[in-house]
């Protein structure tokens, strides 16, 4: 029976390798969906391309999915189960055909509902959410190939004189999925614990456990050991072992990160279920799964890297966790209490930018949560029909996640080229009249540029000050931003704050100039 | 394909990653991340794999909710970018200076 076994294996091997890698053609057809997916984000340089852009990647999914399925048809038969007869030549398999079909179409409803009703406002939890899935798909692929590796054909079959025979899987294989695993079950809990921060279900606040440092690079050692074990031994209990251990990793790395550092965190695990998808790929010998991997790796490790520098905060430094747990400027804001400031109704704001050559707005994420860019835009609208120039100047932080805060200006009809970004308008503020500040705090405040005491010193901040006249618009002087800093701009000869609610001051505005 | 030929790929992969995204302009970093999403879940290919082999259920229900999730990231990502991407709008031009382009 054993030599039998074998025989009929190796034939099914040689179909899954015409079928796979070995196959030219199906070969170029994976590096093609690997080729869009470049195109999908190249297409991205500009929102005119974008759109074509984002057509490409679909087409270069469809491509890599509707190849697998051809060349991965489900067959009746079991492996070993019939002897001499190859289990690749038996009949089609329908029902589990029809359990694959079902699966795609349960995922794409559940899919498509979701970002039809989405809220711009929660695309970070979203995007955290997309994210937790990718991980554990990964996991669950990493897993099923450790239970039928000859499927995957990453495994040689030994036949032993007495017994069942039983997969070896090569070595490089083991180590591939193994960190495959990891990684997806890492991205998984991580991005799990990012979804109920930016939700709001868990607190924003850092959880900082003792020793966390230590326990943390413990367990990521243990988990290095225990995939070099695993690739020397193939022990059942080293692979659970390691996956249970990247999932712990995965939360404890995350828990004690404070709200303010997601947009780094969101970008951290875009870049990790990239890896783990690339690491797949190497164990499947998958082309589009390796492009694809190195290209949303790369993508979110840039993005970690822009996130890090608009807060001017090491990427280390926001591993180790830990922003925003204490009350780092308790004493600057007790002291700010007694110092004049001005305030101004939303008539007066009416009037100097109506009366101004320039305005430009600078929302925050407060603006965001206060519903207010609809208003804003209207108010916008106004001034231009009036002959202002109105610009919108956004920080690179100013949302919950990159580029976010553009997306909720689009959002609200806001043209693209009205809005830029800090280096291209920074400069521009000394030659404006109004700088109209809306839901922002920390990134306008000119302590990041001169007082060396300061949390967020050394942040790359807008100069909203140097205009002619700053409108402030803040709940109420007591409130300080993320960092807890107090801003100098309130007090400022040229600063007049507009205290109330955000939407509601904008329509107020809006209506008096009509 | 040998190691060597699967890490060229990836190596050379990553370059052209890092310079493709950093050619992105900040304004589309959420859509960025949302069709990155999309893609990573290229991951379906390794789920209907093991979904379609035989000799193993256990392997093939993992696979079965593998591709569950892949799928909900592939149509909900590709999706959610779409309606983002339709939201970017040029400045509407005065009547008469459309056509110049």
């Amino acid at each position: 029976m054993g030599s039998d076994n074998r025989r009929g294996y190796e034939k099914g091997v040689e179909r899954v390798q015409q079928a796979t890698s070995t196959n030219p053609w199906v070969a170029l057809s994976y590096l093609i969906a690997g080729v869009c997916f470049i195109l999908a984000l190249r297409g991205l340089s500009n929102p005119e391309s974008s759109r074509r852009g984002n057509r490409m990647g679909m087409i270069g999914m469809a491509i890599a999915v509707v190849t697998t399925l051809v060349t991965h048809v489900p067959r009746m038969a079991l492996i070993g189960a019939r002897g001499a007869e190859s289990p690749f030549t038996a009949g089609i398999d329908w029902l589990t055909t029809a359990e694959i079909v079902a699966a795609i179409a349960l995922g794409a409803a559940i899919g498509i509902v979701t970002a039809r009703r989405i809220a711009m406002t929660a695309m970070p939890q979203l995007v955290a959410a997309f994210h937790s899935l990718v991980g554990l798909a990964a996991v669950l692929v990493g897993v099923a190939a450790y239970l039928n590796p000859q499927a995957f054909g990453i495994a040689d079959l030994v036949v032993p004189m007495i017994g069942q025979p039983f997969a070896v899987i090569h070595p490089s294989s083991k180590v591939e999925m193994g960190l495959g695993v990891a990684i997806g079950a890492i991205t998984f809990s991580g991005s799990v614990i990012a979804f109920l921060k930016l939700n709001g279900t868990m607190g924003g606040k850092p959880i900082l456990l003792p020793m966390r440092h230590v326990v943390n690079l413990g367990v990521l050692a243990a988990i290095l050991l225990l995939v070099a074990q695993f690739a020397h031994t193939q022990d059942g209990w080293t692979f659970w072992a390691l996956i249970a251990l990247s999932f712990l990793i995965g939360f404890l790395l995350i828990v004690p990160i404070g709200g303010a550092d997601m947009p780094v965190v969101v970008s951290m695990l875009n870049s990790y279920s990239g890896w783990a998808a690339a690491a797949m790929g190497f164990t499947l010998h998958n082309s589009a799964m390796i492009i694809t991997g190195a290209l949303v790796g790369s993508s979110g490790a840039i993005l970690s890297y822009i996130m890090c520098r608009a807060m001017n905060r090491s990427f280390l430094s926001v591993i180790a966790g830990g922003f925003g747990a204490s009350d780092t400027a308790g004493g600057a804001g007790a002291a700010a209490i007694d110092r004049p400031w001005k305030r101004g109704s939303a008539e007066d704001a009416a009037f100097l930018m109506s009366q101004a050559e320039q305005v430009i707005i600078v929302p925050g994420y407060g603006m965001a949560v206060a519903q207010a860019q609809h208003a804003l835009r209207e108010m916008a609208d106004r001034l231009k029909a009036q002959g202002v120039r109105v610009k919108y100047a956004i920080h690179p932080v100013a949302g919950r996640m990159p580029g976010h805060m553009n997306v909720l200006l689009a959002e609200a009809n806001v043209p693209y080229d009205e809005v830029f970004e800090l280096d291209d308008i920074n400069a521009e503020f000394a030659q404006t009249d109004v700088a109209f500040v809306i839901g922002a705090n920390d990134v306008t405040n000119p302590a990041a540029k001169t007082d060396k005491s300061s949390p967020i010193y050394g942040m790359p901040v807008l100069d909203a000050e140097k205009a002619k006249t700053v409108l402030f618009v803040k709940r109420s002087m007591g409130g300080v931003g993320y960092a807890g800093v107090d801003n100098d701009v309130f007090y400022r000869d040229n600063t007049m704050m507009l205290l109330a609610d955000a939407k509601k001051m904008v329509e107020e505005i809006v209506k008096a100039m009509a | 394909m040998d190691f060597i030929a699967i890490l060229s790929i990836f190596v050379l992969a990553c370059f052209v990653g890092y310079y493709v995204v950093w050619s992105v302009t900040p304004a589309l970093h959420t859509p960025l991340m949302a069709v990155t999403n999309a893609i990573s879940s290229v991951i379906i290919v390794g789920a209907l794999v093991a979904s379609a082999a035989s000799g193993s259920p256990g392997s093939k229900w993992l696979g079965l909710g593998a591709v569950v999730l892949a799928s909900i990231n592939i149509f909900g990502g590709f999706a959610v970018t779409q309606r983002m991407l339709a939201m970017y709008k040029k400045k509407e031009r005065p009547a008469g200076a459309v056509a110049r382009h």
